[in-house]
């Protein structure tokens, strides 16, 4: 202290000039080693072929090619994308209702309630894969069990005709019915954190809007479609897009409950679960490389459709 | 007229609530289940209809967990990857938030802008190479694998950089200036005492998304002995006799912790998590 006091003021200068540079550099030289380094060495990767022991082999676009004729492929990419959206909907769908009734100061204690919506998101995917998987169990699992009752009605069977089900259901048994379970596991780990998403950009919506548009005879309903969603907008593309780029890479629940051959027919093999397949059980690098590869392309133009659609509308 | 509408209103609450009410049953429901299974024996957990009360094999299912894997080595693995993690992350984010936050310097702008958009790369991209530098690391089997990659993260100084704005009025660093103090000097013993929230806030996240993951972990730890809490539950669940409800002891003890840690700072969490969102 004593010692800085005497120090020349070109030098203090040049101090406060540098230090900021040297705070931030950690994150860039982190990026650099861990993240830009990896993204270019996997592209390079992406047109080898490599098991990590015997040398490298050019093989320019071959992986690129084989994936793009290889059903597996497709059939994960459909697998992701069918996934993606019977729990992207539903849980967007949701958390708006969720967040509108909240905000609405029609309910109490509605802190309490976002604490628990918002609940599952803290859980480990493991953790909550398996329980999942006994909840959707056939012989045994409580969702078979809280539908036993409706067994005896005649529509009911006839539902299940029309699924092509019979009962006690094999949730995770039958290639029809392994995404839409997998599904509900998603719906209930996000729901809430979209909801406080949403909740939070309601909440930005001055009251007095709303206080005007009720004087002028609103009803909620009114409320909820003309203030409440347009000015929700901004929040909604962010949402939706992080809900995008994460189903694209589904792999914790599907791996945990289904392993990496994705169950009955593949049907819940996603992308990134063929991915881990090719690379860390087959030892296929450069084609593993290759797909992260494609996946990122088709991530990229999903978002770009995304931030059109909700931009358009406005 | 009155009674009518007063009657509407009341059903249209009723309504909610039972919406409401429903939602919490669902979302409560894998929780409290997850801990009644832990109490059960493979038998009564597939039994029909399902056991939805605690049962009394408890000390058995902890027995079976403890010989099938050294559970409690994992659990300290995972509380040192994530405690590093979160001392790291603490230390670097905020570092850095503080040098966009009280500095102004050539490219500012354009660096924190390209810092942010590091955010929209996919962790897929990553995997790969990863795994690979990790070995020519050396760093297979090794904790600092799944932290030091980390450690100044786009989201935490971000969410730094938001708070130390709002919270940490700028004349402090030049009156700590006036007082003699180093550039560091200023961050560690007047900024860093004053971002005490937001500081707990990217503690708490950063801490939950190390306990949970799965990925790196399932990449990086290939022994038993260094598997993390939700790598030691996927290996028991491989196994073909698969001791259910010692696998749902170890699931409830692994969930607690970060269970407990949530219902402590839940609206910290909560808002260091969004905070993300809402500014961006």
């Amino acid at each position: 202290m004593m010692k800085e006091k005497a120090v020349p003021a070109s030098r203090h200068f040049w101090r406060r000039r540098v230090a900021p540079y040297v705070f931030i550099s950690p994150f860039f030289i982190l990026f650099f080693i861990f993240g830009l380094f990896p993204i270019l060495f996997s592209l390079w990767l992406s047109f080898h072929r490599w098991d990590v022991i015997s040398p490298m082999e050019w093989v320019g676009l071959e992986n690129y090619m084989y994936l793009l004729k290889d059903d597996w492929f497709w059939q994960s990419i459909s697998n992701t994308i069918k996934l993606g959206l019977m729990s992207s909907i539903p849980q967007h769908i949701l958390a708006l209702i969720l967040a509108f009734i909240l905000n609405s100061q029609l309910v109490k204690f509605s802190k309490v309630y976002r604490t628990a919506y918002f609940m599952p998101y803290i859980t480990s995917t493991v953790a909550v894969a398996l329980v999942f998987q006994i909840i959707f169990g056939t012989r045994y699992g409580v969702m078979n069990y809280l539908l036993t009752p409706l067994r005896d009605y005649n529509w009911f069977q006839q539902l299940l005709t029309w699924l092509d089900l019979t009962f006690p259901i094999e949730w995770l048994g039958r290639v029809h019915t392994i995404k839409p379970t997998l599904a509900m596991l998603t719906i209930w780990r996000w729901t809430g954190w979209n909801m406080v998403l949403y909740l939070a950009g309601l909440q930005s919506i001055p009251h007095e809007i709303y206080e005007s548009a009720k004087v002028d005879g609103a009803s909620n309903w009114d409320l909820f479609w003309r203030i409440s969603l347009p000015l929700l907008r901004p929040m909604m593309t962010f949402a939706v897009t992080m809900s995008v780029i994460g189903s694209m890479q589904a792999f914790d629940e599907p791996m945990v409950i289904l392993g990496t051959g994705g169950g009955v027919g593949r049907a819940g093999k996603t992308t990134v679960l063929y991915l881990y397949q090719t690379s860390f059980e087959w030892m296929d690098f450069g084609t593993g490389a290759a797909m992260s590869y494609l996946l990122f392309f088709l991530i990229i133009v999903f978002s770009v459709i995304n931030f059109r659609f909700f931009r358009r509308e406005r | 007229m009155t009674m009518g509408s007063a009657f509407k209103q009341k059903t249209q609450k009723t309504l909610l609530y039972a919406v409401l009410t429903l939602g919490l049953i669902i979302t409560a429901f894998p929780f409290y289940w997850m801990f009644v299974l832990a109490t059960l024996s493979r038998g009564e957990i597939f039994s029909f209809p399902p056991k939805l009360w605690f049962g009394d094999n408890l000390v058995t299912n902890y027995n079976n967990l403890l010989s099938f894997v050294p559970f409690f080595r994992n659990i300290w693995n995972s509380i040192y990857i994530a405690s590093m993690a979160t001392v790291t992350t603490l230390f670097f984010c905020s570092l850095a938030a503080y040098g966009f936050t009280f500095y102004n310097f050539k490219g500012k702008e354009f660096l924190f802008g390209m810092m942010l958009s590091t955010m929209m790369i996919p962790g897929v991209l990553n995997t790969i190479p990863w795994f690979i530098m990790m070995r020519k690391f050396g760093w297979v089997n090794q904790p600092r694998a799944l932290y030091v990659g980390g450690m100044a993260s786009a989201f935490g100084i971000f969410l730094m950089r938001q708070y130390m704005e709002g919270a940490i009025p700028r004349e402090l660093q030049d009156a700590a200036r006036i007082d003699g103090c180093g550039e560091f000097e200023i961050y560690w013993r007047v900024v860093l005492p004053l971002a005490g929230p937001g500081l707990g806030a990217l503690g708490m996240v950063t801490f939950i998304g190390s306990w949970n993951d799965f990925m790196g972990a399932l990449i990086i730890m290939k022994e038993r002995t260094t598997y993390t809490v939700p790598l030691a539950l996927r290996s028991l669940q491989g196994a073909i006799n698969t001791d259910y409800g010692a696998v749902m002891f170890g699931t409830a003890l692994g969930v607690l912790p970060i269970l407990i840690a949530f219902l402590l700072a839940s609206q910290q969490i909560i808002s260091g998590l969004t905070a993300g969102a809402i500014k961006g």
